[in-house]
């Protein structure tokens, strides 16, 4: 399947995040069919597509939609993800930082369908640039009449507010993010209620991803059976993969849902970097199973790499060659959810603590040989006992790195050290600067 | 409103460990599953908390559920089959793999923890916890033993983040000064800076903390839990009638707990209860009786010398020049035993137990005698509530958190009448803010309902409504009939809130000049005329007509029990001089106060755990607590002092025990028909009018931890006190800052206080502490501020300074 851009289409336009040029370049379309619509109907556009979340759970975006009540005498919510803050995962900041206006399109669209009268954007503190982007792009919305009363003319009233993250993976949990936007600590709320029953200030509310509201944009304005031209029947559509690593030209490609890894990696990324063979690889971003090479040709689709033991997550494909350590790659996730966990329960704050205190020390050549079980059973004891996914995620690489390279981490526990053909890696794994350990803050409390 | 009840929700059938129940719909799992006596461990979960599911300590296995099921946040649902580690291994594997993570980073230093032998973690990482650990790697280290205000002290290693800590502060008490900080492994419950945790309820966080992470520094290193003797007791320190446990040492008392009684104070206590037992067993107590001897100081004597001294003193004159003045803290049977020595022994009505006395407490407070209408529960339950002369947060701690508890979960409408609002400010829902002493026609006009702007509160208003009256409404003229009128208009329930532990019980007992036990008039005093030999028929006086006559020399004896007017007294000028002109004092107190030293002859008296006692709760909750700690010399309690003076004057009153007292007052402290208002004569105070640089009126407040007698020696509970403070109405700050020192300057002198600028107290009143009423002056009176003379401060609350 080739390479296809749907929203995608205006990122090599040098002025598509202008609003002249993206009114050039055919925006605006969506939001001009959709006012005056039947909300309801639009909803049933969007279910009806079949259009599965792309934050990483695949929610079917339109059911999600369903479980709003729209009754409750309170407005509804629609709160945007744009707190992308995966390893490996990239997609929503290009999509912010090139087409802004179609995200904002999305937004509008998806707020008239929900009759939301207030939409928040919750963007990754650290996307400074998309951010102004954005920033941008709303003021130019309002200036010209497409954000705020009486959008267009046609009687329907929305706001977009632009919120920044204070730094924190756990507030693209949507729950935790609801928090924070509410101007609390950033850590998952108890479930139910579920946020679509009351959500943002006990109010109803939607959560979705921006590659999410973007499409339904799309799809509001072609029609559902547009959208399922492309991808498999339960994944239909296409997808925005972000990919990293040792690649020879990493970065953002739109594919149709089911296309090969191997399709992807080789026609678009120039495959491989030279003299590099893939070894593992990890489908949707870091909290996702790692595949290996066996796994080169799974179509990329939500079922299809789930059957293949994996998750599709964001699509953040991150490629990894025999000269990297599986271990060492690990570890390096690890110290990320460590240092990410938000602290709330015991299994994600204790237990990742424990196994980067354990893979740095069998990196520092100290490995026990008990230790490689000890890590596996720890990996299940977080597993599904914590309160919210960030802990499932994090054991992932564990649980996978022992199923497809246990010798590794024999080789490494029997000898001190990794297999002579793997190479030292420069700066990131070295020297992740944003994971202080907690043991070298000693005495550093707020007391 | 319809007479029918409402429907009864229909049970859930659920299956837990092979047995069959049927559960309220909303029952949490883990609250189910004690229903058949299977307690799931838990960290987090505390049942007066919400569910935070954060220790995942409780994991059982639910059948059907992708998940490992928290029990402690899961609702149970129609049909659930639930196993938790009696009957599933799964479970039981969770279970240990929780334990082993809480135990990734804490310390294990059990040996040297105050917790140890009483502590949840200590006890299931017995149960369930692995024998050898799998942890090779070092542990998270913090300093140690940080202190979060002057009482309590925090390690963060022990600590298990299950916040129940934080959820207290946030959901319970609403003064949220403690928080979780930073994350993942490095995540800690800490303080803002340098603020400490101030809060009248921070002791409560110590008692519900599951492992050794906060602790109090009273009792640091102080026992262990093995040593210790736990015995029941009330607390004396308010009138709420809280029920605590005092931990007893070598018959010194340790610490006081909470205990838990969901219809009294659920499961906490307010820091002055908890921590105020100090005096106790401080070496100021007087442990013999003392004699004014020839060269004018008092000296030790024997009980016998002391007895017949005062039985001497009283039989040499008239009835009527003796007054018998008691504060609020008698217990229930040492009230009635003075009351009836007065009147049958002695002879005379001046009576009064009051140290702030003002007529309407005459004609309304004998008619309320007995009542137990309103309860806790039904201030919980009832829809609306009107506050007046009651500022909950200082004066009655628990029930602030019974109000805020129904705020929070009933949405309950508050309103408050008068001048101060206080902390009621985050919970009221209406407040009819008005000038010091204009109670009564804000009172009057929701009670006829015919004011237009006051409708949206009288609309709600009804028989579901509770008045409650604090005991300070009666300073403001005709608030407190007028307070009772407003219940009886809208067919709804009054209460008097009281202060002191005892002044219930003082009512009941007849400790008002005119006014016998139950409430009975002098005239008319039916069952009482048959126990007692005699009954007086002309009222008395009160207290402050006893110190005014004392000075004329028409008063010649004075017998304090339980009191100390020249520091509590209204008028602590007027008590000091009558106390200095009239002929004899007695007093039977606990420490050498200053009204004590002004005394004659000196009986000391047995503190409430050194003795067996009951009080009678603002509720009317009569509750008795037995002996927790040995007595500290040769003291006795009231009514013995009483009985051994009676006897001195010939006459036997027929008690062994407390039990005989009891036994004989408790029906005729028994509600009764025959209640009635006293006719007996009270004080009016005179009122000073504003003037240019006096200009706003005083409405005196008693704040918690204000300087006391029964403090003493509690010196990190003192220490964690907020400064003593004037709150003034931002309108009428002219300049002065917030937090800054000012003197408050009254007709008799000045004082400095830190002040308060808040919108919780009308414009044109000033809140004091009525400790500064003794440099001010007494009365209904007016002030003004000024810019401390000595060098002003920020507001530097000493706590945590350690």
């Amino acid at each position: 399947m080739p390479q296809v851009k749907v929203l995608s289409k205006r990122y090599d336009e040098p002025d598509a995040h202008t609003l002249e040029g993206y009114t050039r370049l055919d925006g605006w379309r969506a939001l001009k069919r959709v006012l005056g619509q039947d909300p309801a109907a639009l909803r049933d556009v969007v279910k009806d597509s079949g259009l599965r979340g792309r934050g990483g759970a695949g929610f079917p975006t339109g059911l999600k939609w369903s479980f709003v009540p729209q009754d409750t005498g309170k407005p509804v919510y629609l709160v945007v993800n744009a707190d992308e803050s995966e390893p490996g995962t990239f997609k929503d900041r290009e999509l912010m930082e090139r087409d802004p206006f179609q995200l904002i399109e999305g937004i509008i669209c998806s707020a008239y369908a929900l009759n939301s009268p207030r939409s928040f954007i919750f963007i990754r503190g650290e996307y400074l640039f998309p951010g102004i982007r954005l920033e941008e792009a709303l003021a130019e919305a309002y200036a010209a009449g497409y954000l705020g009363e009486d959008i267009q003319g046609s009687g329907f009233s929305h706001h977009i507010t632009l919120h920044y993250g204070s730094g924190a993976y756990i507030c693209g949990e949507e729950t935790a993010l609801l928090e924070a936007l509410e101007g609390r600590r950033g850590q998952p709320r108890l479930r139910p209620p579920f946020p679509a029953v009351a959500g943002l200030y006990a109010s109803p509310t939607v959560i979705n991803n921006v590659e999410s509201i973007a499409a339904a944009g799309q799809i509001m304005e072609h029609g559902a059976n547009w959208w399922k031209q492309w991808g498999p029947e339960r994944s239909p559509g296409t997808k925005l993969f972000c990919v990293s690593g040792e690649v020879a030209r990493p970065g953002n490609y739109e594919f149709p849902m089911g296309t090969p890894a191997r399709e992807i990696i080789e026609e678009a990324c120039g495959g491989m970097l030279p003299g590099r063979n893939l070894k593992f690889w990890a489908p949707g971003g870091s909290s996702t199973p790692l595949l290996t090479a066996e796994h080169y040709d799974v179509p990329m689709d939500f079922d299809s790499i789930a059957q293949a033991g994996s998750l599709m997550g964001t699509g953040a494909m991150m490629m990894y060659s025999d000269k990297t350590s599986v271990i060492e790659a690990t570890l390096n996730w690890i110290r990320f959810y460590e240092h990410e966990s938000c602290g709330k329960c015991t299994p994600c704050r204790e237990g990742n603590f424990w196994v980067g205190q354990i893979l740095e020390r069998m990196l520092g050549g100290r490995g026990r040989p008990e230790d490689i079980d000890t890590l596996d059973e720890l990996a299940d004891n977080i597993f599904g006992r914590s309160f919210c996914a960030l802990a499932d995620g994090a054991t992932s690489s564990v649980k996978s790195s022992i199923k497809y390279f246990r010798e590794e981490y024999e080789y490494l526990i029997a000898n001190g050290r990794l297999p002579e053909h793997i190479e030292a890696h420069a700066g990131p794994i070295a020297d992740n600067a944003q994971s202080d350990r907690p043991r070298m803050m000693v005495g550093t409390g707020h007391v | 409103m319809s007479d029918v009840a409402p429907e009864k929700p229909k049970l859930i059938p659920i299956t837990i460990d092979g047995q069959q129940i049927e559960v309220e719909p909303g029952t949490l799992v883990i609250r189910a599953a004690e229903q058949i006596g299977v307690t799931i461990p838990r960290f987090c979960d505390h049942p007066l908390l919400d569910p935070v599911a954060a220790c995942r300590q409780c994991l059982v296995d639910v059948d059907g559920a992708r998940k490992p099921t928290p029990a402690c946040s899961e609702q149970v649902r129609p049909d659930m089959v639930i196993r938790t580690q009696e009957t599933s291994e799964l479970a039981r594997q969770y279970q240990r793999s929780q334990m082993e993570l809480l135990l990734v980073n804490h310390p294990l230093d059990c040996p040297q923890c105050d917790k140890g032998g009483e502590c949840p973690l200590q006890d299931q990482a017995m149960e369930v916890g692995p024998g050898e650990s799998r942890m090779y790697e070092k542990k998270r280290v913090f300093t140690k033993a940080l202190p979060i205000n002057a009482q309590i002290s925090l390690d963060r290693e022990r600590c298990v983040l299950c916040a129940r800590c934080t959820r207290f502060s946030k959901q319970i008490s609403g003064d949220p000064f403690i928080e979780l900080f930073e994350r993942g492994a490095l995540e800690q419950v800490s303080i803002y800076g340098d603020q400490p945790y101030e809060s009248y309820f921070a002791g409560n966080v110590v008692q519900i903390c599951p492992v050794g992470a906060l602790t109090s520094n009273s009792y640091r290193f102080g026992a262990r839990p093995f040593d210790i003797k736990r015995i029941p007791g009330i607390a004396f320190q308010d009138a709420s009638g809280a029920n605590v446990r005092h931990d007893v040492r070598k018959g010194v008392i340790q610490r006081t707990l909470a205990r838990t009684n969901l219809a009294v104070n659920d499961a906490w206590l307010d820091d002055k209860n908890r921590y105020g037992y100090e005096f106790i067993a401080s070496p100021d107590r007087l442990t013999t009786p003392l004699l004014r001897g020839d060269t004018g100081s008092l000296q030790p004597a024997s009980w016998v010398r002391a007895v017949d001294a005062a039985a001497e003193v009283l039989k040499d004159v008239k009835p009527e020049e003796v007054a018998i003045l008691t504060g609020g803290r008698l217990t229930d049977e040492d009230a009635y035993a003075v009351s009836r020595f007065a009147r049958d022994v002695v002879g005379t009505d001046n009576v009064d137990f009051r140290t702030s006395p003002h007529p309407d407490d005459l004609t309304v407070l004998p008619t309320i005698a007995g009542d137990t209408t309103v309860t806790n529960t039904l201030v919980e339950q009832a829809p609306v509530v009107v506050i007046a002369g009651l500022e909950p947060h200082e004066e009655l701690p628990l029930l602030f958190l019974r109000l805020r508890k129904a705020w929070r979960q009933n949405q309950q409408k508050i309103v408050v009448v008068g001048p101060v609002l206080g902390r009621l400010e985050e919970i009221a829902w209406q407040w009819i803010p008005t000038e010091v002493g204009g109670e009564a026609a804000a009172l009057q006009a929701l009670a006829t309902g015919d004011h237009e702007l006051l409708a949206p509160i009288t609309d709600v208003l009804g028989a579901d409504t509770v008045v409650l009256a604090g005991e300070r409404l009666s300073g403001s003229p005709d608030a407190l009939p007028a307070a009772h009128a407003l219940a009886d208009a809208v067919g709804g329930a009054f209460a008097w809130v009281p202060r002191r532990p005892g002044s219930r019980g003082a009512v009941e007992a007849g400790l008002l000049p005119g006014s016998l036990p139950g409430g009975r008039p002098l005239a008319t005093p039916g069952p009482v005329a048959d126990v007692w030999n005699r009954v007086p028929s002309a009222p008395g006086k009160d207290a402050a007509s006893v110190f005014a006559d004392a000075i004329d020399g028409t008063i010649k004896v004075i017998w304090l029990i339980g009191v100390d007017p020249v520091a509590d007294f209204v008028d602590a000028d007027l008590a000091r001089r009558a106390l200095e002109s009239v002929q004899t004092v007695i007093a039977s107190d606990l420490m050498p106060t200053e009204s004590v030293r002004r005394a004659d002859i000196v009986f000391p008296a047995a503190a409430p755990t050194e003795r067996v006692g009951s009080f009678t709760s603002w509720e009317g909750r009569r509750q008795a607590w037995p002996q927790a700690t040995g007595a500290a010399g040769h003291v006795l309690p009231d009514w013995d002092i009483v009985r051994q003076v009676a006897r001195g004057m010939g006459t036997d009153l027929g008690w062994e025990t407390a039990n005989d007292v009891r036994r004989e007052a408790a029906p005729l402290m028994a509600v009764t028909d025959e209640r009635g208002p006293s006719v007996a004569e009270g004080t009016v105070w005179s009122s000073q009018a504003p003037s240019p640089d006096r200009p706003l009126a005083v409405a005196p407040v008693p704040f918690l931890l204000q300087e006391a007698t029964m403090l003493a020696d509690a010196k990190e509970l003192l220490a964690s006190a907020p400064p003593a403070s004037v709150w003034v109405n931002p309108a009428d700050a002219d300049g002065l800052t917030d937090g800054h020192l000012v003197t408050v300057t009254g007709p008799d002198g000045s004082v400095e206080l830190t002040l308060a600028v808040t919108p919780s107290v009308a414009q044109g009143a000033v809140v004091v502490p009525t400790t500064a009423l003794r440099e001010l002056g007494a009365g209904m009176t007016h002030v003004g501020l000024a810019p401390a003379s000595s060098p002003s401060t920020p507001d530097t609350a000493s706590a945590g300074d350690a």
